[in-house]
């Protein structure tokens, strides 16, 4: 293949997403999956679809509607979850439609054409441009700051929020703070892979480092790499065979997960072989003992 | 006598969920030395209680009052009747043994060595030192109760909250569980929800029974017409006298296999 400016200028932007996208990807995705709020994430990437429309109507950036709208929904949800007469999940799948109904009717209202519609719904590098990057980069940091330094704090109030009250009285503000920082992951990472298929590049990479290991900051940190390997091998793969790019990193992560869960089915989980090293072990003491 | 300072006020206190009340006009106070039994019927409004006294459950009316000098919502030891914790969740033994150190740290408390040393006694003394690194899915219920004790004790609260701590804990574990308890009570306030009133009225000092109503009993000794009196009807299995050592192992014998 010719190297040329433009290709240089592309490989440049596409390492950089997959480096900003696993980072923020792999954190967020991490919290979401051991939480349990994958189907909350999900209600709000397809709610901020809504911000989509809005921004195409309005004649803005359609990511800064996305936020918006993004961060609101999933600061009603949390509120809404406190309340003890609301079900969750049913609030969920409301917002959830609600979202992309708002979106289709701004879209078809707004007059003239919309330009890369089909990139917000499946994802494009393409059009990343250097303020995309800059903000995805701003995310990165932002997150792993905040996961370095109330590290303690965010685990124990994932495990276990009742107890968590019992000794902090920042619980509240702390998930309103997480599910504001997942919300704009999520966001920002639609353009890498769209609103359809976003929501999989945070879950896959943490569902495979933990068959691996149980260990909430081992699971943060390996689900940055996996994504990192998963991402640059998807855009890869997505650039030689001229495929969709997100679609292509999706496929990808899968493939990677389903090779990932066979080669530990046939070694027998960590628990067991683990098992039996202990029973040599205590054999071995007990050798010892007699002797 | 020598005086004891209160700990924790709770003062014509009305709890209960959704408008439904559990708890009426409840007031009880507790003392830095007390060993404090709350027993009473399923339903009566125990863990109510503690939940009030914790601060997860905001009452409708009266006031929890603290003595901030020696206690503050904070460093309160808490037991759970049922854990809310996911055992799913990717993390290990010692890490939900060490959350009991949160309370006495900021939002951005980090672990250090000395931290996972008294884990590491901590554990040990309650017999999970091996289970450390296990995640929770691999433990059995007993295993749990424990790691859940261990995280109550490791922050040497000046008030132990217990939830029916019995439930899970075997009888080989038990008698060292209480005598483990008693040792405690030197240095905190223990109060510790149980059926169990024959063999805990062995170990505490004073009753609280609930039932909607909170009446405290001012000694370690209790009578079913006492009970019937209170409005908690629950059976006596055995009277608070009677010394349980009969029923101790001794294995502190060589033994050679
Ligand atoms: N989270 C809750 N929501 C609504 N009602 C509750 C809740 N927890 C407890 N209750 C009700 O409060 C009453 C007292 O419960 P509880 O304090 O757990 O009793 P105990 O611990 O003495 O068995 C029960 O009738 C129970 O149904
Ligand atoms: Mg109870």
């Amino acid at each position: 293949m010719e190297i040329s400016i433009f290709n240089y200028d592309f490989l440049i932007r596409s390492i950089l997403a997959a480096l900003f996208g696993s980072i923020t990807a792999g954190i967020a995705g991490t919290y979401i999956v051991s939480r349990r709020l994958v189907f909350l994430s999900g209600g709000v990437t397809h709610a901020s679809f809504g911000g989509i429309g809005m921004g195409y109507f309005l004649g803005v950036n359609p990511i800064v509607g996305a936020a918006l709208f993004g961060m609101v929904s999933a600061m009603g949800i949390e509120y809404l979850s406190h309340k003890q007469n609301v079900k969750e999940d049913s609030a969920i799948g409301f917002l959830w439609a609600f979202g992309m109904a708002v979106g289709v009717i701004f879209i078809y209202i707004t007059p003239g054409y919309t330009p890369n519609l089909m990139s917000y719904l499946f994802g494009s590098l393409l059009t990343i441009g250097g303020g995309d990057l800059a903000a995805l980069m701003v995310l990165s940091l932002v997150m792993i700051l905040f996961f370095a330094l109330f590290y303690r704090t965010i685990l124990y109030i994932s495990y276990d929020e009742a107890y968590a009250r019992t000794f902090s009285r920042h619980v509240t503000l702390f998930k309103y703070l997480l599910i504001v920082l997942v919300s704009l992951v999520i966001v920002l990472n639609i353009r890498i892979a769209g609103v359809v298929l976003v929501l999989s590049m945070l879950t896959i990479p943490p569902n495979f480092v933990m068959l691996f290991t149980k260990n909430f900051k081992k699971v943060m940190i390996w689900s940055v790499v996996a994504g990192f390997v998963g991402m640059t091998g998807g855009i890869a793969a997505s650039w030689y065979l001229d495929i969709p790019t997100g679609a292509t990193i999706i496929f990808v992560m899968v493939a990677g997960w389903v090779m990932a869960r066979i080669i530990k089915g046939k070694t027998g989980s960590s628990r067991s072989r683990r098992d039996i090293k202990n029973k040599l072990y205590r054999k071995e003491v007990i050798y010892k003992d007699v002797k | 006598m020598q005086e004891h300072n209160w700990l924790l006020r709770l003062e014509n206190i009305s709890a209960g969920y959704n408008g439904d009340t559990v708890l009426s006009d409840v007031s009880l106070q507790i003392s830095d030395n007390d060993f404090m039994g709350v027993i009473g019927p399923n339903g009566g409004g125990k863990t109510t209680l503690l939940k009030v006294m914790l601060g997860l459950l905001t009452p409708f009316y009266g006031e929890v009052i603290f003595n901030r000098e020696l206690l503050t919502p904070y460093n309160i030891g808490y037991l759970p009747q049922m854990s809310e914790g996911d055992i799913s969740f990717p993390v290990s033994v010692r890490d939900i043994v060490m959350s009991g150190l949160m309370q006495s740290r900021g939002a951005m408390a980090r672990m250090k060595r000395a931290d996972r040393e008294r884990s590491a006694t901590v554990m040990k003394d309650l017999g999970i030192w091996h289970l450390r690194n296990r995640c929770l899915s691999e433990l059995s219920g007993g295993e749990l109760q424990r790691v859940y004790l261990g995280r109550a004790l490791i922050g040497s609260p000046r008030l132990l909250l217990l939830d029916e701590p019995g439930n899970f804990v075997d009888s080989s574990f038990e008698q060292g569980f209480y005598d483990m308890l008693k040792e405690l009570n030197k240095k905190m306030a223990v109060v510790m929800v149980s059926h169990d009133v024959g063999t805990i009225s062995a170990y505490v000092k004073s009753f609280a029974c609930v039932n909607g109503k909170l009446h405290y009993h001012d000694s370690g000794r209790i009578t079913n017409d006492q009970l019937k009196d209170y409005g908690c009807p629950i059976q006596l299995i055995a009277h608070g006298d009677i010394p349980h050592t009969v029923l101790q192992k001794h294995i502190d014998g060589d033994i050679n296999i």
